[in-house]
């Protein structure tokens, strides 16, 4: 498949007037590094934006980043680690997830992606997703016109918010190019409480009475057992499942909390806790939000967003329902990662049925091609003829990415 | 200002609408008579006024639905209003449009505490959230200056700020879950107690969208544990420069503070001539800056900032040691607007967001523009984020009016100019809609727009605000319309 590689918007603006004249729509791509995520795009030609690279500016005490849609996660990670500052709402580096068959390619892919694929990790519930984090871009919608949206600077509420819009929107409305986005400080200590031996609904019950507590935690997960076994954190595989609680800060708060949680939780609970410094508490939260100690190399995995108490049960639920199943709890019960055997089918009606009661939203994150083509990978929020419209109104002849998040949009 | 020309063939249905209205609504829920209306006639912009048509004041959604597909199927204009209090002219109404109160959908539906949520209606104050889970010890984050008074329906039109937000986010960040009547009076929900869901975030363009898009009649906040503690420090600067230098060393000590402010001198002595807040009177730069959590992190953070402010030159400093202390430093800053409100007999509080880098220059070039129209100008800033509120102070009575709306647009001009925003917090409404193509090209509005007609095909809701020129959703819709200068010089442009 002819592969395009703009270097500036105006040849990303060329591309798309070219690819509505031949009616020839185009799939857009970063580093491929999640290209299995999402539906199959139906595409005559494929678009990356890999040439338009690179750090722009950088203003770490304004706390705003600006850079190309292509420039790989690494390079981001470590400008913004020179400066002792991240982005705090953890992207996860899915580069393993999609085991891709082109050589050489970035496996923590761009930040372009991160942005369309709206991907946050462990501490989401604290510091929010990327949407919550992009400030402004320059792109090229559906018609081939160049345009801008949101602004430069951290505060703003000028017009639409359309940063939210592209956020999560796969590449489906408009394809990037410089992009704002909110960095922070790094947090100076981070120190992970772990609770032992608890089944999912004590855990369930014990992270929402930390979350509901004075502790100011920033991530909590529950590790069923054979989880638990899979990390290479000492402490973290030795005794049955682990609940982990994660307090971050200056030295002083973080010693504070933790002892307040091990006081608090050893009494409740009667399990043995242990504690994690740095090193290892930052390899268990990438564990945990890179999926690394979760899944199998072939099975399906849905990511299931639920309100957090309601968590375990959801899960137990599905556990039930789909054999060979299973799952880890994060965002203190609320997302629930659920691995399948490929070899059943997706079991999408099974996994919604789940969260009927309680609300929620379920994405299917990998799953065969063949599942990804007949089951819907997204739910539609409201009203589908108003997806449809808003797709139309950023790319009217559906050129840009078409399908890749429902047929037909 | 210019808003859309009143169709003469709506007005002269007056009565028709509101009795066709008033079968939809009990009776007292439709408003017609002329002096009833006048309470309607501004937010709080007061500078611009208009008496609407009609008032509607529905008590459910279904209500709110009625209305909305009655106003489609007559092709009547909408504007949707929470209490109106929008600093922008968000609510300000149309000769010939119906005004869409929310403010008897007043109800907090649930509280829960286990999902750190609460559902509400649209028309509960932002503050009644914060208050109804006082004793539980949550809060809700977002805290514009107006919360006592101000709805959650027109936080999330405006995507309020405050000034935690910096730590804590704007609304958009805090919000978990809307229920939204479209134009054709469809219901639909977008998110719930839950975070992330896939497709597209229409939520998030809700949030902000100044009621151009639809009516927000269920929230689902998020609630967050309150701080145990809040500690504040006052400092005084012989210039802006070192007071801005001060700002963004202790952020690049990696301290995001819960609240850091500035004022100039003009501020400090506005708001210490009213509350006598003990502001240093000698400082060209006040700087507070706020700590919350745990009483540990507190001082540990108190201490750091506290050398940070020497080394920049600080020439005062007091730090609170009781809540009395820290609520006596607060008094000054959050009474600047009433303070300036004192000694002028108008103001225009202004909006703009820079790069906190240029503070000085923008600072400079205010002053002079201050000379040249002879207005003075006070400046109080949310320095975290570098949101800039310069206060203009006139007297419309003097025929200062014009110059002063004149001297804000530039000083909105240049804080685009030097790579800020037209507006931090307080909306475009009908007060910087004129200013947008400052910021934005025709592509950029077109593609806004054409979102709206998205949601509003016909451009029934609130039309006149946000944007300069009105275009029809077919004209939008067609590729490649460009060529001429003015492709279409019958239509209406403000």
């Amino acid at each position: 498949m002819e592969l395009l590689s703009p270097a500036s918007l105006e040849e990303a603006a060329d591309c798309v007037r070219s690819a509505i004249a031949d009616k020839a729509p185009l799939e857009i791509l970063g580093a491929s590094s999640k290209r299995g995520f999402g539906r199959p795009v139906e595409a005559a030609k494929q678009l990356t934006t890999a040439a338009m690279s690179g750090i722009v500016s950088y203003h770490p005490e304004e706390l705003v980043l600006v850079a190309r849609a292509g420039t790989h996660m690494d390079e981001i990670a470590a400008a913004l680690q020179e400066k002792n500052q991240h982005l705090a709402f953890e992207p996860p580096d899915f580069g393993k997830l999609y085991p891709g068959d082109d050589a050489g390619r970035n496996r923590t892919g761009t930040l372009g992606g991160i942005l369309a694929t709206n991907l946050s990790g462990p501490r989401r519930f604290k510091a929010g997703a990327a949407r919550d984090h992009f400030l402004g871009f320059t792109a090229v919608n559906g018609r081939g016109e160049v345009f801008k949206g949101g602004g430069p600077v951290v505060k703003n509420v000028t017009g639409y918010d359309l940063p939210k819009l592209l956020a999560g929107s796969f590449g489906t409305l408009a394809v990037m190019d410089e992009v704002t986005i909110k960095v922070l400080p790094r947090p100076e200590k981070t120190r992970t409480v772990l609770l032992y031996g608890l089944d999912a609904t004590a855990a369930n019950a014990a992270m929402t009475k930390a979350l509901t507590g004075p502790y100011d935690i920033s991530a909590a997960a529950f590790l069923p057992e054979i989880q638990a076994q899979a990390s290479d954190c000492d402490y973290v595989g030795a005794q049955g499942s682990v609940t982990a609680l994660r307090v971050e800060g200056s030295g002083p708060v973080v010693e504070h909390h933790c002892a307040a949680l091990r006081r608090d939780f050893a009494n409740d609970l009667g399990g043995a806790t242990e504690e994690l410094h740095s090193t290892n508490s930052m390899t268990l939260w990438r564990e945990i939000g890179d999926l690394s100690i979760f899944f199998d190399i072939d099975t399906i995995l849905w990511r299931i967003s639920v309100p957090p108490a309601h968590g375990a049960g959801v899960a137990a639920s599905c556990a039930i329902d789909i054999p060979g199943s299973s799952f880890l709890l994060d965002w203190g019960g609320g997302l629930i990662w659920l691995s399948i055997p490929s070899d059943g089918g997706a079991h999408a009606d099974k996994v919604r049925r789940a969260f009927q009661r309680c609300g929620g939203h379920a994405t299917l994150v990998r799953a065969p091609e063949v599942e990804r083509r007949k089951v819907q990978v997204f739910e539609a929020e409201g009203a589908k003829a108003l997806t449809e419209q808003v797709k139309l109104s950023f790319d009217p002849e559906r050129v840009l990415n078409p399908g890749r998040m429902f047929e037909g949009v | 200002m210019l808003m859309p020309a009143p169709d003469p063939n709506t007005l002269a249905q007056k009565a028709r609408l509101a009795a066709a209205l008033a079968e939809l609504l009990p009776p007292e829920s439709v408003i017609a008579d002329p002096v009833a209306l006048k309470a309607y006639e501004s937010d709080g912009l007061t500078a611009y006024r208009q008496a609407p048509l009609l008032v509607t004041l529905p008590r459910t959604t279904a209500e709110v639905s009625a209305v909305l597909k009655f106003c489609a199927a007559n092709q009547l204009k909408v504007v949707p209003r929470g209490a109106g209090t929008s600093l922008s002219g968000g609510a300000l109404p149309l000769a010939d449009g119906v005004v869409l109160g929310l403010g008897k959908l007043n109800r907090i539906l649930e509280i829960d505490l286990e999902n750190r949520c609460a559902v509400v209606q649209p028309g509960v104050q932002n503050l009644a959230i914060s208050n109804a889970v006082l004793a539980s010890g949550f809060y809700y984050a977002p805290d514009p200056s107006s919360q006592i008074a101000c709805t959650i329906g027109g936080n999330v039109a405006e995507n309020s700020g405050g000034v935690h937000c910096l730590k804590y986010g704007l609304t958009t960040n805090n919000l978990l879950g809307l229920e939204v009547v479209l134009i054709s009076g469809e219901v639909v929900r977008f998110g719930g107690k839950h975070l992330d869901a896939g497709g597209y975030d229409l939520m998030g363009i809700m949030t902000g969208s100044e009621g151009l898009l639809g009516v927000v009649t269920e929230v689902t906040v998020r609630l967050l544990k309150r701080p145990e503690t809040a500690r504040a420090l006052v400092a005084g600067f012989p210039s802006n420069e070192q007071a801005g230098a001060a700002v963004a060393a202790v952020i690049g000590a990696g301290i995001i503070p819960a609240g850091m402010e500035m004022m100039d001198r003009p501020a400090i002595h506005a708001a210490e001539d009213f509350v006598h807040a003990d502001y240093p009177l000698d400082a060209e730069a006040l700087l507070i800056v706020e700590l919350d959590g745990p009483g540990v992190e507190c001082n540990h953070l108190l201490n750091q900032v506290t050398e940070i402010v020497k080394a920049n030159g600080a020439t005062s400093l007091r730090v609170s040691e009781s809540e009395a202390e820290r609520l006596k430093i607060w008094a000054g800053r959050k009474a600047a607007f009433p303070a300036v409100g004192r000694i002028s007999p108008d103001y225009f509080c202004m909006d703009g967001t820079i790069p906190r880098r240029r503070l000085p220059e923008v600072l400079t070039r205010m002053a002079e523009l201050s000379k040249k129209y002879g207005l003075r100008v006070a400046n109080v800033f949310h320095a975290g984020d570098g949101n800039l509120h310069p206060l203009i102070l006139f007297d419309a009575n003097k025929g200062e009016l014009e110059s002063a709306e004149r001297f804000g647009a530039d000083i909105l001009k240049l804080c685009v100019e030097v790579g800020g925003v037209l507006t931090g917090e307080h909306g475009v409404g009908v007060e910087k809609r004129d200013l947008m193509p400052e910021m934005f090209s025709e592509v950029d509005l077109d593609q806004q727009q054409r979102l709206k007609c998205a949601f509003d095909p016909d451009g029934l809701l609130n039309p006149g605000k946000v944007f300069p020129t009105l275009h029809r959703c077919a004209e939008l819709g067609r590729m490649h319309v460009r060529g001429g200068a003015l492709p279409h010089p019958e239509l209406p442009r403000f």
